[in-house]
């Protein structure tokens, strides 16, 4: 394992432990409005100062690190389970149905651009929570299904497949205890992967006012709050934290990501 | 040639398969809009008549689809006049419908506003070719020297930092403090600095790790031996051996990158007010529930980046023979 892999997760942990224990971390109450200290910069009180509504921007990037996670977290265990299963099926029965799935039903979910169908989705439906959660997944879930297929066409090829096969062993019993763990391995890759991707489509889609409605505290709702050229001006403070904020994430995911890739592909590490 | 042409047909096949699919889910997209579009557009106020108007002129009175299924009446046929049919003629006759909000037709909108995206994607992909090849050379032939370690380092921070992170980064520090460029518009020729950065940073990345790689995978070759052998300088053989044959999955990438390049243009335009198609889409498109005009962005935006991506196959196939024969 190279450094950075450690790095990663030591980033990570700061997040996840920051998401888990918002309310005892968060010194304000993310919503607290207070018009009398719009735009102070940090203070004994106020860490990393307030926003344009006095709201308290540390308190309100804890909170963030909770919605991040969560959206991410969801959007990597739905589509991840939906891709392995899609891709088991594809590699492991192939013929018509592997023609059909990823010939054509994989070709057609790569040939959206990704962020474009998630915004069509949430243009169409409407923002929120669910329906954003719900376009992640439907951008999500091919990379691991094409990835699962990939896998299972190899694994199946390996002999205790044929032994199972011999002991009279059923299909589905084949697929399931015998190929599925030894072909996910890979997908640790992909997930960590998805969680920087998640994370930063949930983030899009908030800065694009397509995500999770303006009172919550998402990081991408902040960063669009902040952007304009007085705030950055005046007080580019208000920016500069959930933006370090979801650097930090994604950098963190992909640290591990790359890390993985390498300890799993020793090819790659000799490089 | 035979063989290639049945694949070449075969690919084509594929193409206008996934292209009908993406057409076909754009048109039935609207159906998924809560309430109806015209309470949307005329507001709450509106009489019944009105809405009846706006519903047939736009031909939101038709049938969705060529059957429809209610709990009372079961599945029923609705004939060929449906909206989905309509929807297809229209755009096989260059039609993409009228706006619901300006009644202009959308077509002209999207071409009115076509080209400053497409500027903008070339330019980013300019300056990404610029950054990425000195910088992924230099760091693949240097390989695990501090200076490569460094770029390493900074060309995953480009992958990992987002668009919307980068822009007002940017603006900060070129506008606000160094007030070399405007914040935002498209009025003046040094306008398109920014907005070119900001949307071709992720991909001057990506390209920088894979053209390093690609040196590293190249100068290992038999034939970077010969060169040396034959006693070429260093540069010579990096420059005009190893760049030559390294590029060559670059050039996929990039094909593949132009249409996220145009998606992604999307972020950037907010970010700088670009008037491209992004923010055509964003602020007259769904901000203001013209779904029509949604749509229209939606088929131009995913086309273009189905065809792009196809002929990038196609180029790809033809430049390195390794791959036409497998």
């Amino acid at each position: 394992m190279n450094r950075l892999f450690y790095i990663g997760i030591a980033i990570a942990a700061v997040f996840i432990l920051a998401a888990l224990f918002a309310p005892f971390i968060a010194t304000h109450d993310v919503a607290a409005q207070d018009l009398s200290l719009r735009y102070a910069s940090s203070s004994a009180v106020h860490w990393f100062g307030t926003d344009a509504l006095g709201r308290d921007v540390f308190s309100r990037v804890v909170y963030g690190a909770r919605i991040s996670l969560e959206v991410g977290i969801t959007v990597v265990v739905v589509s991840s389970i939906i891709g392995i299963v899609i891709g088991s099926v594809a590699g492991f029965y192939g013929g018509l149905i592997d023609k059909f799935l990823s010939g054509y039903l994989f070709n057609v979910f790569l040939a959206f651009p990704g962020l474009l169908l998630a915004i069509a989705v949430v243009a169409f439906l409407g923002a929120g929570l669910g329906k954003l959660i719900l376009a992640l997944c439907i951008i999500g879930w091919v990379g691991y299904a094409r990835v699962m297929r990939g896998q299972v066409l190899k694994v199946r090829e390996y002999d205790f497949v044929q032994a199972a096969r011999a002991l009279g062993a059923s299909n589905m019993r084949i697929l399931f205890t015998h190929i599925m763990p030894n072909a996910v391995q890979p997908l640790i890759v992909q997930a960590s992967l998805g969680m920087a991707g998640a994370v930063i489509s949930e983030a899009s889609l908030s800065f694009l006012g397509l995500g999770i409605p303006p009172p919550a505290p998402s990081w991408g709702t902040m960063i669009e709050e902040s952007r304009s050229f007085d705030i950055l001006y005046n007080s580019p403070h208000v920016f500069l934290y959930p933006a370090l904020a979801i650097a930090l994430t994604v950098l963190a995911f992909n640290f591990i990501g790359d890390g993985l890739r390498e300890y799993l592909d020793p090819k790659q590490r000799k490089r | 040639m035979k063989y290639k042409l049945l694949n070449f047909i075969r690919q084509l096949a594929l193409m206008l398969l996934v292209i009908w699919t993406v057409v076909s889910l754009v048109t039935l997209l609207i159906q998924l809009v809560p309430g109806d579009p015209a309470t949307g557009i005329l507001g709450e106020t509106a009489t019944e008549e009105q809405r009846a108007n706006f519903n047939h002129h736009h031909g939101l009175d038709k049938p969705a689809f060529f059957f429809s299924y209610t709990n009372e009446s079961g599945l029923v046929w609705n004939g060929a006049d449906n909206q989905y049919v309509n929807y297809w003629i229209g755009v096989l006759h260059g039609d993409l419908g009228r706006s619901f909000k300006t009644d202009q037709p959308v077509l002209d909108m999207i071409v009115a506003r076509y080209p400053a995206t497409i500027k903008l994607a070339l330019a980013a992909m300019v300056i990404a070719i610029g950054i990425a090849i000195p910088l992924g050379v230099f760091t693949g032939s240097r390989k695990n020297s501090l200076f490569d370690n460094f770029g390493s380092f900074v060309a995953l921070l480009g992958i990992s930092l987002p668009t919307f992170v980068i822009g007002p980064f940017l603006v900060y520090i070129f506008a606000v403090q160094l007030r070399w460029f405007s914040p935002i518009g498209s009025a003046n020729p040094e306008d398109i600095v920014l907005p070119a950065f900001t949307l071709g940073a992720a991909l001057s990345a990506i390209l920088t790790r894979m053209i390093r790689s690609s040196v590293i995978e190249e100068l290992g070759e038999d034939y970077v031996r010969t060169a040396r052998a034959k006693g070429l300088s260093e540069r010579t053989v990096l420059l005009k051996h190893v760049l030559k044959n390294g590029l060559i999955p670059v050039v996929t990438v990039l094909g593949l990158q132009l249409g996220v390049l145009l998606a992604g243009a999307i972020i950037t335009e907010k970010i700088f007010s670009w008037q491209g198609l992004g923010l055509l889409l964003l602020e007259d498109g769904i901000n203001k529930r013209d779904y029509r005009l949604v749509q229209g962005c939606v088929l131009v935006i995913s086309v273009t980046y189905i065809l792009a991506n196809s002929l990038t196959d196609y180029i790809y196939k033809k430049l390195d023979p390794r791959i036409r024969l497998s």
